[in-house]
């Protein structure tokens, strides 16, 4: 297999990437991780004139807080997040995302910013920062500018990103104590496609009150989708187990899955949908009861 | 994706790399593959094309301490490196313990997925050098082998981890 032929730049500043964005507009792409860009050239269903590489520029692999959020680098590997203390310690849900994407060797080479640049509607980072509500941040050719990820996320392989825009960090808010979160996912093989896939986030307060509820759908829309419904059934609510079983319905209703060949009918993934709700649910109450 | 306007440069790009501890300069196009660079110009034929498409990790190297599927990256982007491959485990014609233990406990049949189940196994092991059953099952999923059913594959990475932990 062996894509077309392409010119290839490797800049080493984003300042130098965003200039040839400017020059090559829509013939360029950027290169990231290329654990998708790679198999598309390769099966020549993308063929991009100009490669835009942005592993030579420094400074865009990192997992930090500052004040209340969680910043992580657009070129942060998979694996690097799914072994980050800072995560493990502030959003858990992060590295219980990170370890369900493709296999050791993917992980290795895939970014968190080219994952979601890409906007498959089965990649997994999408539903996880929809619950976590995080932002990207896009730096453009003279300003930057902050997108919330459910606007940053438009379509199926179409994201808020301009043809001269990079994104460079991914950011979270910092959950508060009594909170908990988890990615369910549903696969016909190890390191397959999600078939379904839940990303919960919740927070209790001291009464044990729901006071955030974050749920993101992989893989049952056109693209990662907000369970908005789903959400409200449980805030403001206690989360006994027939909240739990009313929120895993509206779930369901959030869900606008597309019949897939290969993983099943959109009335399986919808009964999918609530299954693995219910149990992201059930395991993120769990681990908020745990936490301080 | 945009229609192609114009033609293309057949401009060559100079890849140096560090292989098993021999530098390769060679100048090549940028669509040539890692596996390509390191089988047809460094001529080191133990990493293998298996399905081209990033399944089955028969390609598997380690790329500036990282396992890789050298079939999805470009030479190009590893301009640079210092790359690991089968081919540089064995010193002075000892083989290495996770070698050893393939041998041992019959860890391969026809041997093809058997370079990156190696290379996989070299660099999981790294990271976790006590590793269960279930932690060798997650850290060897990338990589398939249509023989052996898996078992003794396991079986041979536990024994390496033994024999590397002393």
């Amino acid at each position: 297999m062996v894509p077309r032929k392409f010119e290839y730049f490797a800049p080493t500043s984003l300042k130098d990437a965003t200039a040839l964005l400017k020059k090559y507009g829509s013939d360029a792409k950027l290169l990231a991780g290329g654990m998708s860009l790679i198999p598309v050239m390769k099966l020549r269903l993308g063929s991009p004139q100009y490669i835009v590489d942005l592993n030579r520029i420094p400074g865009l692999e990192y997992v930090k807080t500052v004040g209340g959020n969680i910043l992580i680098g657009a070129l942060t590997r998979h694996y690097a997040i799914e072994t980050s203390k800072v995560a493990r310690e502030k959003a858990p849900i992060l590295c219980e995302t990170a370890r369900w994407i493709g296999d050791p060797q993917v992980r290795n080479m895939g970014t968190i910013g080219g994952s979601l640049s890409h906007c498959d509607p089965s990649g997994d980072w999408g539903a996880a920062i929809v619950a976590l509500r995080g932002s990207v941040k896009l730096k453009g050719p003279s300003k930057d500018r902050t997108v919330k990820i459910d606007d940053f996320l438009v379509d199926t392989f179409t994201s808020a990103l301009k043809d001269n825009e990079i994104l460079t960090e991914v950011s979270v808010p910092v959950p508060p104590p009594r909170s908990g979160g988890a990615y369910m996912k549903l696969e016909r093989r190890s390191g397959d496609f999600a078939t379904v896939a839940v990303a919960v986030q919740l927070s209790l307060d001291a009464k044990g009150t729901c006071s955030y509820a974050g749920i993101g759908l992989t893989a049952l829309g056109s693209k990662n989708l907000r369970a908005s419904k789903a959400e409200a059934a449980l805030m403001g609510r206690q989360l006994t187990t027939q909240v739990i079983e009313e929120a895993s319905d509206a779930a369901a209703e959030d869900a606008q899955p597309m019949p897939d060949p290969l993983r099943g009918s959109a009335e399986y993934k919808k009964e999918m949908a609530k299954v693995y709700t219910k149990r992201g649910l059930d395991l993120a109450v769990k681990r908020a009861k745990r936490g301080k | 994706m945009a229609k192609r306007t114009q033609s293309h440069t057949d401009e060559l790009q100079v890849v140096k790399v560090n292989i098993n501890g021999v530098d390769y300069v060679r100048g090549v196009e940028p669509r040539l593959l890692l596996v390509h660079f390191i089988r047809d110009i460094a001529e080191l034929t133990g990493t293998h094309v298996g399905c081209e498409t990033s399944n089955c990790g028969a390609c598997t190297v380690i790329l500036n301490g990282r396992s890789v599927k050298s079939c999805s990256m470009f030479a190009v982007q590893a301009n640079g490196a210092k790359i690991q491959t089968i081919e540089g485990l064995a010193k002075n014609g000892e083989l290495h313990p996770i070698q050893n233990a393939f041998w041992e406990n019959h860890g391969l049949q026809c041997g093809f997925c058997t370079p990156g189940m190696i290379m996989q196994a070299y660099w999981f092991l790294k990271e976790n050098p006590n590793p269960s059953d279930d932690e060798i099952r997650m850290g060897l999923v990338g990589n398939l082998c249509r023989c052996t059913g898996y078992q003794n594959i396991i079986k041979s990475v536990k024994a390496a981890s033994k024999e590397m932990r002393g």
